[in-house]
């Protein structure tokens, strides 16, 4: 049995949480399996060996850095192919996130493995990693088993809950690579650009959050006009973030943020998975729609099945009322 | 320019979908259509073709599946594809995602695209890796969930959502690049093209004409074997109101929070 390596994803300095959570759980399947955990970083000068070997804390073993093209899949595909094709391990994990995806599908191409994405648990079976995938809108649970020499498992996001281990500083490897000629005709040109004003909406007690079902921007008055009623914000998903609706910073999901405030409250939100990963955690889940058979009914506390904009604005009203009582 | 636009027929968004026992499989039976996120796909070459930033000579629909998925390739046609590509044989059912991304690069293969576009995720099996495996396959750059794209000289410049904001990404063609459903809003198709989709060039191809290696493809060439299935832990199911008389539902909205005390 070979190891398993993670890919952990950083910008600025600073890892990624889902790949943290991802380090963590690879370190615990790595016990059981009885072999060991490694990380693999791709970047420029912010990765110190200091900051990599803090990795040892969540469980990683070495950590194999290379200096490389960040925030692109294909060149950590080079990286990940040749770290596993010079030490053999058995499995590739990633905590999930858009690029997370795409060098997982990248790796099984390039080393003929099996993949298995959207993972929300890892177990040990006969000496292996089965890998459970929830499928048809989280009704039913797909239990993934490898053929082959590699497994690769990718996480969906927020699956997997960082856990410090206590272990000691990681052994940092240094490894040279030569991209593939594709990995350099992908280039950067622009990272991380915020769009629109800065919310925090991370630590409200009460959302009202928007999608499509709004019908236009300005649907989202009525949601500030319910949040301020509630002393709340208001928050997005991201087909209307990506509509120019509301402002990057309000998005929750998959690529935006995750939240779990006492009362979610989406307005015109379908609930697809990308959107619900990243709400799921709220106390009280009340949904408003129109289509009696949007996924969201099946995990909200209250749903209300009609015209937001005829139900949004006399909430309004009756909470505003309710708060002068 | 030749662009190859990669189209799967996906059961209709109001079937039930479920998995048939007997085969661990999804049962693929039923109403079928084109996934909707390839309609962006198709528009986005169709924007490239009429923008004239590049001269587009052909848009190529490529599909793999069973004989039905034909109708998802007349549809791609009606939408603006000049042609269609049907890649079709009994040794590749049971696929999975790597052994599908691969025996479609053996079909765009034979094709020489510039261009290869795809909607960024099916609606059934919801992956969003199948480009990014044709991609290493064809040895091209490769970019995912990408809402807005430019031409740019031999390149396209791509915005896409990332993990820390927006990324602007330069990406020399030949490339694969899969687009959101942000990227645009899809035409509708004319009667004419409708009527006139049936008539355009459709190339049925086996896998052993395009090259494909058995031994990688079907159940069997599948690194992966997800025949198993458990049920998830159950949740309790959530009060549901119809609203009829609105001042109605509001009340009980509100009694709802304050039963949780949420006001």
């Amino acid at each position: 049995m070979g190891g398993i390596l993670v890919y952990v994803l950083h910008y600025e300095g600073a890892f990624n949480k889902n790949s943290l959570g991802a380090v963590s759980e690879g370190a615990k399947l790595a016990g059981e399996l009885g072999t060991t955990c490694d990380a693999v970083v791709v970047g420029g000068g912010d990765l110190t060996n200091d900051l990599c070997a803090t990795l040892g804390n969540y469980g990683a073993k070495r950590v194999f850095k290379a200096e490389g093209a960040e925030g692109l899949a294909q060149p950590v595909v080079d990286v990940m192919a040749k770290v596993i094709d010079d030490n053999g391990h058995s499995y590739a994990l990633f905590g999930g996130g858009l690029l997370g995806f795409e060098i997982g599908a990248g790796l099984a191409a390039r080393k003929n493995a099996g993949v298995t994405m959207e993972v929300t648990g890892v177990v040990v079976e006969n000496g292996g990693l089965v890998a459970e995938r929830p499928i048809l809108g989280d009704s039913q649970i797909s239990r993934s088993k490898y053929k082959g020499d590699l497994g690769i498992i990718i996480g969906r996001i927020n699956a997997f809950e960082i856990k410090e281990t206590g272990g000691g500083a990681a052994e940092v490897v240094d490894v040279a690579v030569e991209y593939s000629a594709w990995s350099n005709q992908a280039t950067m040109v622009q990272r991380g650009e915020q769009r629109g004003a800065d919310v925090n909406i991370e630590d409200a007690d009460i959302l009202v959050a928007g999608g499509r079902g709004l019908g236009k921007a300005e649907g989202f008055q009525m949601c500030e006009e319910l949040a301020g009623a509630f002393g709340g914000a208001v928050a997005a998903t991201r087909a209307v973030v990506d509509a120019g609706w509301y402002p990057y910073a309000a998005q929750i999901g998959q690529t935006g943020k995750t939240v779990a405030p006492k009362l979610y409250l989406a307005a015109g939100i379908s609930g697809a998975i990308q959107h619900k990963v990243g709400m799921q955690a709220s106390e009280n889940i009340v949904a408003i729609n129109k289509d009696a058979n949007a996924p969201i009914f099946e995990f909200s506390d209250l749903g209300i099945v009609g015209d937001l904009n005829k139900i949004l604005p006399k909430l309004t009203e009756a909470v505003k009322a309710k708060k002068g009582a | 320019m030749k662009i190859c636009v990669l189209v799967k027929e996906v059961p209709d968004a109001a079937v039930e979908k479920r998995i048939d026992p007997s085969t661990g499989r999804m049962d693929r039976s039923g109403e079928k259509n084109l996934n909707p996120y390839d309609t962006h796909a198709i528009e986005a070459a169709m924007q490239i073709k009429e923008g004239g930033a590049i001269p587009v000579e052909e848009i190529v629909a490529v599909t793999m599946g069973p004989e039905s998925a034909v109708r998802a390739l007349h549809k791609a046609v009606s939408l603006g594809a000049d042609r269609s590509v049907h890649l079709t044989d009994p040794s590749l059912a049971g696929s999975d995602v790597a052994a599908t991304g691969y025996a479609l690069a053996k079909a765009l293969e034979s094709e020489s695209p510039d261009l290869v576009l795809l909607g960024q995720q099916s609606d059934d099996g919801e992956c969003y890796t199948i480009g990014a495996v044709v991609a290493d396959h064809l040895k091209m750059p490769s970019l995912t969930q990408v809402i807005k794209m430019d031409v740019d000289g031999g390149a396209l410049r791509c915005e896409r959502q990332a993990e820390y904001g927006y990324d602007t990404v330069q990406v020399q063609l030949p490339a694969v690049i899969s687009v959101g459903d942000a990227i645009n809003e899809p035409r509708y198709p004319s009667l004419k093209a409708i009527m006139g989709a049936k008539k355009k060039p459709l190339d049925t191809k086996a896998a052993g004409d395009v090259g494909i290696d058995g031994s990688l493809v079907g159940a069997d060439g599948s690194r992966v074997d997800c025949g198993e299935f458990k049920a998830p832990p159950q949740k309790a199911a959530g009060k549901i109101i119809e609203d009829e008389d609105t001042n109605e539902t509001v009340e009980q909205i509100v009694a709802w929070l304050d039963e949780r005390k949420l006001i």
